[in-house]
């Protein structure tokens, strides 16, 4: 079973985006981040990614990206048919190394935040962002 | 007294007031011997509930991961051997489901604003300098809140003279209506997590917390609106606003208003009960929570870390007195009372009746007439199915001539007991939105599937900031079995069409009927009309125990 955000468009209850399960990371997010680290161990913590819990609209969900020292992060949607989001570089005269953005989701799914640091280590965050139908709370 | 003592008796007239009196008094409900130096009131999910109803608690209230067993994941015989309460007693009668026919006949409605005005007035007579704090879903749910658009509900809060509110159901309202309200509020309008849906800023309008002075202590109430608001309701009705957790925020804002000289931190939350568990843990310096949305009444708080949390209930059932004894910038003591609203036993505020009755008075004759009787026990409450929508999944099936219905999980809308009449406002406070259209559409069984998973998810999801906070979609004309533990798009199996006892065909198409749809522009006759019209017809309804949805991994 499969159902894509734009099949269910037309559908009574379907106007939000949703889908039936959790996207997986694909080849292509393990692909980017393999480039990106050069297949360096990435560290827990020191970059710090905000996201909503569930996703008020998943075509526009924000999020922010902060790593202080970092040269560069890079954002995937690990479960869009194309996971790159955005890498953000930070050049030596960057007073704050934080990037905050617009992503789309085709689905729940985890978004990655990876910081190349000073040092030159790698340092990874995720969350999980869920989009969903809604409706019923109350 | 033994509830069974009066079970015979008539309900009529003043028995049941007698009833009450004799087991209750007021000064027993109001009995607190006033401690520390400030006092917190807390009331919330109001729902429009100007007038004293019946309101049943509910029968299952599942939790999932850490909160499985946990209040307020317990109900009836298990949760009164929580909290030592005997069975048939009045206390029983307020907190748990069981007995409810024969314990309302005993003891009588809850609730009215009238009543409430008399426990605020008690309160602000031991302690003048009380704060009123309203946790929100207060200009929502009865036939004249929504032909006022929430005006009746201004007009009585404004006199019952609130420090604070936070918000959910109002935002329905649109962001005119709202605007236009909180505008002219002699009161803080609060939310942290209220932002800009644009700029993705704090938004102008709602300030994230307010400084109080009292009993010699600086305390801060930062404001927690309801976070899924354009998911959980239209939001195309308020798209200037953004809500979310936000506890990042949350923290950015308990540090800001310690450094300012908070003696003590405050959140009226409309949160949920299992969100505000998880943010006490997550977010450092928090005092008490006053949590609302999720309707649970606990008699106790209940205690993450340093963090009280307290629940009051809904439907104007019930008010928290709060008493902290704050000093040097530390809370050292904390007392807590749950009022329950025994509307017999409590004395109305003469000023408030009359003003209630003077929002109602345009409307008296609508509101009062009869549609029809129930000969069932009609309430909502409980994770899958209640009668008030059973009847209301009938209605949706027979009057809109559909194989299936679905009727929304929310928690608001107070009950009717077997025998009762059931009036055009008794409707009204079950179904009154501002998005009630009752829609006709054809589905696929496999998107059948899909919304009840997404839904069982909003409910059953192990960590509490992917929920929503409401029940399971209720659903007439179909079975199914759900089990809890499983994950999204595991949960959900076995679903069979009633009328025909075959198994759903994903790729058949069947006809839905609905209300409440998110989406602009659903059309369909409002729900309460399709209702009435269909109670009408029926004259006395009956509603035979539903056995169709088959619960496992309890």
């Amino acid at each position: 079973m499969e159902f894509t955000r734009r099949d269910t468009l037309g559908l009574a209850l379907g106007a939000a985006a949703l889908t039936v399960l959790p996207f997986r990371a694909n080849a292509a997010a393990e692909d980017a981040i393999a480039e990106f680290t050069g297949g360096a161990d990435m560290a827990e913590g020191g970059v710090t990614l905000t996201a909503p819990e569930i996703a008020e609209n998943g075509n526009t969900v924000p999020i922010e990206v902060s790593a202080p020292g970092a040269a560069a992060i890079m954002v995937l949607a690990t479960g869009n048919p194309e996971p790159g989001v955005a890498t953000f570089n930070f050049g030596p005269l960057a007073a704050v190394q934080s990037a905050s953005t617009r992503i789309r989701l085709a689905g729940t799914q985890d978004v990655v935040a990876i910081a190349k640091l000073a040092d030159g280590s790698f340092a990874k965050a995720s969350a999980t962002v869920k989009v969903t139908i809604g409706g019923c709370g109350g | 007294m033994a509830a069974s003592a009066l079970v015979g008796a008539s309900g009529f007239g003043n028995w049941a007031r007698l009833a009450a009196q004799q087991a209750l008094s007021q000064d027993q409900l109001l009995e607190f011997d006033t401690f520390g130096n400030i006092s917190l009131i807390h009331i919330t999910d109001i729902h429009a509930q100007l007038k004293p109803i019946y309101f049943r608690e509910p029968e299952v209230n599942l939790g999932v991961g850490a909160n499985k067993g946990f209040v307020p994941h317990i109900t009836g015989a298990d949760f009164r051997k929580a909290y030592g309460i005997a069975d048939g007693s009045p206390t029983a009668y307020a907190l748990t489901h069981d007995d409810f026919s024969a314990l309302a006949q005993t003891y009588g409605r809850v609730g009215g604003l009238d009543r409430v005005a008399t426990v605020v007035n008690a309160i602000r007579a031991d302690r003048p300098d009380a704060l009123l704090l309203d946790g929100g879903d207060t200009w929502h749910g009865s036939y004249t809140c929504h032909h006022t658009a929430g005006q009746d509900m201004v007009n009585v809060m404004n006199a019952l003279k609130p420090d604070a509110m936070t918000f959910h159901w109002e935002f329905t309202l649109g962001s005119d209506r709202v605007n236009e309200i909180v505008e002219g509020l002699p009161f803080a309008a609060l939310g942290q997590n209220i932002f800009d849906a644009e700029w993705d800023e704090p938004a102008e309008m709602f300030k994230p917390y307010k400084f109080f002075d009292r009993g010699g202590a600086k305390v801060a109430v930062i404001g927690q609106a309801f976070p899924y608001m354009p998911i959980a309701n239209p939001g195309w009705m308020f798209p200037e606003y953004s809500f979310g957790i936000r506890d990042e925020n949350m923290q950015a804002m308990v540090d800001e208003v310690r450094a300012a000289g908070a003696d003590v931190v405050v959140i009226l939350s409309h949160n949920g009960f299992d969100v505000d568990k998880k943010m006490a843990g997550k977010v450092s310096g928090i005092d008490v929570i006053l949590s609302g949305h999720t309707h649970d009444a606990l008699p106790e708080p209940v205690l993450i870390g340093q963090t009280h949390i307290i629940a009051s209930g809904s439907n104007g059932k019930f008010v928290s007195r709060v008493d902290l004894d704050v000093r040097g910038g530390q809370m050292m003591g904390l007392k807590h009372k749950l009022i329950p609203i025994f509307s017999d036993v409590i004395a109305p505020d003469p000023a408030m009746t009359a003003l209630i009755d003077e929002q109602r008075a345009p409307y008296a004759t609508e509101l009062a007439e009869v549609i029809g009787r129930t000969d069932s026990l009609l309430y909502r409450r409980g994770n899958f199915n209640g009668t008030w929508d059973d009847l209301i999944c009938d209605a949706l099936i027979s009057e809109r001539e559909a194989d299936i219905a679905m009727s929304p999980g929310v928690r608001w809308g107070p009950s009717l007991r077997p025998g009762d009449d059931i009036t055009r406002e008794d409707i009204w406070n079950v179904t009154s939105m501002s998005y009630g259209q009752a829609y006709r559409t054809e589905m696929t069984g496999e998107f059948i599937k899909v919304i009840l998973e997404d839904v069982a998810d909003n409910i059953f999801n192990p960590d509490p900031y992917y929920q929503q906070g409401g029940d399971m979609v209720r659903v007439g004309g179909l079975g199914y079995r759900i089990d809890i533990t499983q994950p999204q798009g595991a949960r959900i199996s076995e679903m069979t069409l009633l009328k025909t006892g075959e198994a759903i065909d994903p790729a058949k198409t069947y006809v839905v009927a609905g209300w409440a749809s998110v989406n602009e522009g659903t059309e369909g006759p409002m729900i309460w009309d399709v209702v009435e019209s269909h109670i009408r017809k029926q004259g006395t309804v009956t509603v035979n125990p539903n056995n169709s949805v088959n619960v496992v991994g309890v």
